[in-house]
């Protein structure tokens, strides 16, 4: 038994996830099978319908917009030593604060004053959705698991009351609200690039994709290249020893949570502003779960969260090409390949990692450390 | 378990109780055990000596099946073992004490005892045998422990006797201990030493892992002696000295006494007074305390290890706040203002943790991040509200070269220096701020002894260059070899206080159970 | 006379809502004595109910449907302990990525075998659904307020699986306290370390509790979709196994305690469902949404103020591997 299998750092940040993937996207094909269909057929419809157009790839980047959010929420809260499954509910109660800045000012104020009125809006409603949960954990380490998920239930019941007597368009069966103003619509990405004199097929991909980014690359600088962050990574490898550097673990924790909440509740800035203009039931549609397995998969660090957040997009935009051209295949199907990447890429990670290391010590550089 | 054919070894002499033929094994890159070979006779305590990381853990945890070797082999009683799990061990009649007792805390110790030997599917028949044959055990071997009591709420030394039942419950022939005094004062030491000589007279057989020569000495016929994973001497017991023992443990000659003028402590920089500190249950591990660290002199705390001196050493650097009492410091109350660690740094209070691992440093870090925790707020660390990457890199560099840490890489993950590089870089880390008063607990645990050395220098010069240093240790050596002024702790209090010149080990030993000394505070 | 009544179908309700609570906190009893956190009960619950009434539809027989249930759970089991034990993965992630992949794949098998937009057949036909048993005289007796009625609707008139449940916690109680199993169960959440250097596999243990948890969580879906429904629903374990798991820990891993805090949850429930709709004096008619998102709240009430005092098995949530 060689416990610890050491792998050079390309393999453990590129290949490993890679090999982990393809297992669960061949398990994912015998499901597939399972249902009667071809496996061969629904990868070739999924990357088609992913990559295979201007109208694909616009959708792919717009679906990973919202993965990069959520995923990026769990990663904070990961590096804190914390498990975030609450993306889902603060996505859902941050996209409403967005939402309702969106229908105040959306026909009575510039975009350029909507904007960072609903990013604010967006994330304190994130924030404050993940500070019962992040406060009890601080107070008396109660299990932020059971609380986030809690959270998530609660988060729906409220948001389904909010939208059928509150904010639902008067005279209207469906629970939406109205319409955003057009001021509050997020410039998409066709209509920027035409001004440019770009062609691109019209697809939801918008400007918060830029927001996405942007908020990865903020993540980076926080988390590795600030004192704060520094605290935060102590306080989540080892709480003993950052109360003995002075570092004040409830804080940390709080403070995670909060920032963690936020990013999940910039989620509506992509899927309400950006592309569904009102506020409606269910809009993060399992994206806080997807952004598990996104931070999984990415190894918690932004490069690698921009990177898979596009591949579970193009997952989710190919997938619902799939379930247009195969009758027997819905959309259900893209969660569980979710499912199945989150457990070889997180839980089953070891399977491969010790066989990998195995090769790579035999045809690898020599071995030569052999004394003691 | 498989039994071959019976040893060849010459006819006359009796087959030895336990011995070991080339036992070799490897963890990925690290060769832990080379071609290890001994025997040990029946009706004998034979130790087994070495530094941390020569070995000896790896060795014995083969023996008893934890670990199972890449070749070599296992003979009991000239016969050939296969020992693939504890459950073969046991039955092969081999028992461990290990040196983190392995017991299950909310179990009683008759529900302890028992654990894989219940005798039946239901519990009930099980525990009324148990019960019978413990309390025989108890009066064979003056073994007595409270069956009925949670295991919890026993002290460490009858916590270890339950241990030594376990084993002798499952009829081992065979007794290894590893390191069971660490635990214990040496008058529990001595208690221990004669019911392990009591086992051996009844023909059973010890082997002692250890890394303190002195109970080598004391107790054993015959000596191992390990240096790197290999063999490197074994010899009767009597036709030794400690010194050449030590020699072939690090494989060169060792100063075993640190040497040191006599203190000229200055003024008084350190105080406290009636200090009390309750764990997170509210039982008062500290009661009470008063003392004073003056600049220029080491005070050592001895005491067996769970007498309050953790927590009094945590409420000292501000990781656990005390419920009543005084810390001053520079002209602060450190507990009226409520300062925590970060604040009683910038006062001039450095702590080097007793338990590295756990409250020291991060292990997955590199050594450059763990060199700059606790510190991670001070100007050098940053520029224009971000970590000063390359200022941080090169400091460490300095505080490596300064303290001989190897390898010198600032960006190796600090979990692949070894124990003595990673206190060496603690140390640097809190002797660099230039401190004033300098917490240290368990100074060389799990340091080698080259790096012992190293260290024990290191304190000493910061003593004499006017800093106050307050040393925690179990170790009756250390202190011994360190302090001027040495305060005896048990049950939360200071039993005694003692200049180094009148302290002797027995007078040490005997306050350390508990008696108080003169001159007690 | 009316408040009686009331009183006593409410509390046959409860008995109804624990079922499914009480099958899963006690599963999730086993696996976390052992030192496996079980968040995984709301996805093998999931994985049962659908197997179960998709079995069940196809053969007509409710015990075909338990054991499909109870071996879809097992195998879910399996793969959680394969990935927590073996492969000393993390013990959330193992859990929430079975959860999440059942909550697919429920729907999609139901789409592609069924055709029914993600649901099973509704379960109709004779001996599909696990129906009440009416005890001797229990018709005549509940003519009568007391205590006929009490034997009618609270000791009569469930169907098999919560006469099982009930059985459980005693059941369960013995294994754990009086026999071998349950000592060394009990050994191995403290401290693995000693089970192993006692001789006794560690990884053998923990896979026996986890094949038990997918065992009676088989039970508990089996129970949601062809005892307390006719058919499989999307989502339709709707955070019960969670909801266990905090019940568990209300219950301090103990069966008696965790009947209780099963019972707590199932009553809130039962309660709330009676008044919906109700007028209520002061706060008026309460909202639909806020009875369904009161076990919810209460969990993360009851959280907040009781599992400070909790103390979990120590070694929970650690993957056990040998020290060099």
């Amino acid at each position: 038994m060689s416990a610890a299998g050491k792998l050079p750092r390309w393999a453990e940040l590129a290949l490993l996830p890679l090999i982990n993937l393809v297992v669960a996207l061949l398990l994912s094909g015998v499901v597939v099978r399972l249902l009667g269909e071809s496996p061969w057929t629904a990868f070739k419809l999924l990357a088609s319908g992913a990559i295979g157009s201007q109208e694909g790839i616009g959708y792919t980047l717009y679906y990973a917009t919202n993965f990069m959010f959520t995923g990026l929420a769990v990663a904070v809260a990961y590096h804190a030593g914390l498990f975030n499954i609450g993306g889902e509910g603060q996505a859902y109660i941050g996209g409403l604060g967005s939402g309702l800045v969106a229908l105040w000012l959306g026909d009575r104020a510039p975009f350029l004053v909507v904007l960072p009125l609903a990013i604010l809006a967006g994330a304190a409603f994130g924030a404050a959705w993940a500070l019962i949960p992040a406060w009890l954990q601080a107070r008396c380490g109660s299990h932020i698991v059971i609380t986030t998920i809690m959270f998530n239930f609660i988060a729906a019941s409220l948001m389904t009351y909010l939208l059928v007597n509150v904010l639902i368009k008067p005279g209207q069966q469906s629970p939406e609200s109205r319409e955003f103003g057009a001021n509050a619509f997020m410039p998409a990405a066709h209509e920027v690039l035409a001004r440019v004199g770009v062609t691109f097929t019209a697809s939801p991909l918008n400007l918060a994709f830029v927001l996405a980014v942007a908020a990865a690359a903020l993540v980076w600088v926080l988390v590795w290249r600030t004192r704060w962050g520094y605290a935060l990574r102590v306080a989540g490898q080892n709480q003993a020893a950052a109360v003995y550097a002075g570092i004040s673990p409830p804080r940390i924790i709080v403070q995670a949570m909060l920032l963690s909440g936020a990013l999940a509740g910039c989620l509506g800035l992509n899927e309400l502003l950006g592309s569904q203009h009102r506020i409606l039931i269910d809009f993060p549609g399992g994206a806080g779960f997807v952004g598990i397995a996104v931070a999984l998969m990415g190894r918690n660090h932004p490069v690698g969260i921009f990177a898979s957040a596009v591949l579970f997009g193009a997952l989710a935009q190919g997938g619902s090409q799939l379930s247009f051209d195969l009758p027997k295949i819905n959309r259900d199907m893209v969660v569980v390949i979710q499912g199945l990447v989150i457990l070889f890429c997180g839980a089953l990670e070891n399977v491969f990692r010790a066989p990998l290391a195995g090769l790579f010590s035999r045809f690898g550089p020599a071995d030569a450390k052999d004394a003691g | 378990m498989s039994v071959e054919r019976p040893s060849p070894t010459p006819s006359a002499a009796p087959a030895p109780s336990l011995e070991l033929r080339a036992i070799d094994k490897r963890f990925g890159s690290v060769h832990a055990n080379r071609a290890i070979s001994f025997s040990v006779a029946r009706g004998s305590v034979h130790g087994l000596v070495g530094e941390n990381g020569a070995g000896k853990s790896t060795l014995m945890n083969i023996v008893y099946g934890f670990h199972r070797a890449d070749s070599g082999e296992i003979w009991v009683n000239g016969r050939r073992v296969d020992v693939g799990s504890p459950q073969d061990a046991i039955a092969a009649g081999i028992g461990m004490v290990h040196q983190h007792f392995m017991l299950v805390e909310n179990f009683t110790v008759l529900e302890n005892v028992i654990l894989g030997v219940e005798g039946g599917r239901l519990l009930a028949g099980g525990l009324a045998r148990a019960r019978t044959e413990l309390e025989k055990l108890a009066r064979d071997y003056a073994l007595d422990v409270p069956l009925d009591t949670v295991v919890s709420e026993l002290p460490v030394g009858l916590q270890q006797r339950v241990e030594i039942l376990k084993a002798l419950y499952r009829r081992a022939e065979i007794l290894i201990l590893d390191e069971p005094t660490a635990v214990l004062t040496p008058q529990e030491a001595d208690a221990l030493f004669q019911m392990l000589r009591r086992l051996r007279d009844e023909g059973k057989s010890v082997v002692l892992v250890t890394h303190k020569l002195r109970e080598i000495m004391a107790i054993t016929d015959r000596v191992t002696v390990m240096r790197q994973g290999a063999v490197v001497g074994e010899v009767a017991t009597a036709t030794t000295s400690p010194r050449e023992l030590a020699e072939k443990m690090v494989g060169r000659a060792v100063l075993l006494r640190v040497e040191k003028t006599p203190a000229h402590p200055g003024e008084t920089l350190l105080a406290v007074r009636d200090l009390e500190v309750r764990d997170r249950l509210g039982v008062v591990r500290v009661k009470g305390v008063s003392f004073a660290v003056r600049a220029g002199e080491i005070v050592g705390i001895a005491g067996v290890s769970g007498n309050g001196q953790s927590e009094l050493l945590e409420a000292l650097a501000g990781i656990r706040f005390p419920t009543r009492g005084s810390i001053m410091l520079q002209q602060h109350d450190l507990v009226r203002e409520h300062l925590g660690p970060r604040e009683r740094r910038a006062l001039g209070l450095a702590h080097v943790p007793e338990d590295r691992l756990r409250l020291g440093v991060v292990a997955s870090f590199s050594a450059e991040d763990n060199a700059i925790l606790g510190y991670h707020d001070r100007a050098d660390c940053n520029r224009g509200g971000l970590l000063n990457r390359a200022a941080i890199r090169t400091a460490c560099a300095g505080k490596m070269a300064a303290h001989d840490v190897r390898p010198p890489l600032p960006g190796l993950r600090l979990s692949a220096f070894s124990g003595g590089n990673q206190q060496k870089l603690v140390l640097a880390r809190e002797i660099d701020v230039d401190p004033r008063v300098l917490l240290i607990g368990q100074p060389t645990r799990g340091v080698d002894i080259g790096a012992i050395e190293f260290i024990h220098r290191k304190l000493i010069a910061l003593r004499d260059a006017g800093k106050a240093l307050l040393i925690v240790s179990v170790e009756l050596d250390e202190i011994l070899g360190l302090a001027d002024r040495i305060l005896v702790m048990n049950g939360g209090e200071i039993v005694g206080e003692v200049a180094r010149e009148q302290a002797t080990e027995e007078t040490l030993g005997l306050m350390m159970a508990g008696v108080k000394g003169e001159g007690a505070a | 006379m009316e408040l009686y009544t009331l009183i006593v179908l409410t509390l046959a309700a409860t008995m109804r809502v624990a079922t499914p609570l009480l099958l899963a906190a006690i599963a999730g009893m086993f696996s976390e004595r052992s030192g496996v956190v079980d968040l995984g009960l709301e996805g093998k619950m999931l994985g049962a109910a659908f197997a179960a009434a998709a079995v069940s539809a196809a053969t007509g027989s409710a015990w075909a449907g338990l054991g499909a249930g109870i071996g879809v759970s097992v195998l879910l089991a399996l793969v959680i302990a394969f990935a927590t034990v073996t492969q000393r993965g993390n013990q959330v992630v193992a859990a929430m990525a079975v959860n999440i992949m059942v909550a697919g794949l429920g729907p999609t098998l139901a789409l592609a075998w069924f055709n029914l937009g993600g649901q099973t057949p509704q379960l109709d036909g004779p001996g599909q659904r696990f129906t009440a048993l009416v005890w001797p005289g229990a018709d005549a007796a509940g003519q009568h307020p007391f205590p006929g009625l009490l034997y009618a609707q609270l000791l009569s008139g469930h169907n098999l699986l919560v006469y099982v449940a009930a059985a459980l916690v005693p059941l369960s109680a013995w294994v754990l306290f009086r026999t071998r199993f349950g000592l060394r169960l009990r050994a191995v959440g403290e401290n693995p370390s000693a089970v192993d250097t006692a001789g006794i596999s560690v990884t053998g243990l923990r896979y026996q509790a986890i094949v038990i948890s997918g065992v009676l969580c088989g039970v508990a879906g089996t129970y949601l979709s062809t005892a307390a429904s006719a058919g499989f629903t999307r989502d339709m374990t709707a955070g019960k196994g969670y909801l266990a798991l905090a019940a568990l820990i209300f219950g301090k891993w103990k069966p008696y305690p965790t009947l209780g805090a099963c019972l707590l949850f199932a009553f809130t429930d039962a309660l709330a469902s009676r008044l919906q709709g109700v007028d209520l004096p002061v706060v008026g008619v309460i909202p639909v949404q806020a009875i369904l998102a009161l076990p919810y709240v209460l969990t993360v009430l009851l959280l907040a103020g009781f599992v400070g005092k909790a103390v979990a098995p120590a070694a929970i949530g650690v993957p056990y591997a040998k020290e060099k």
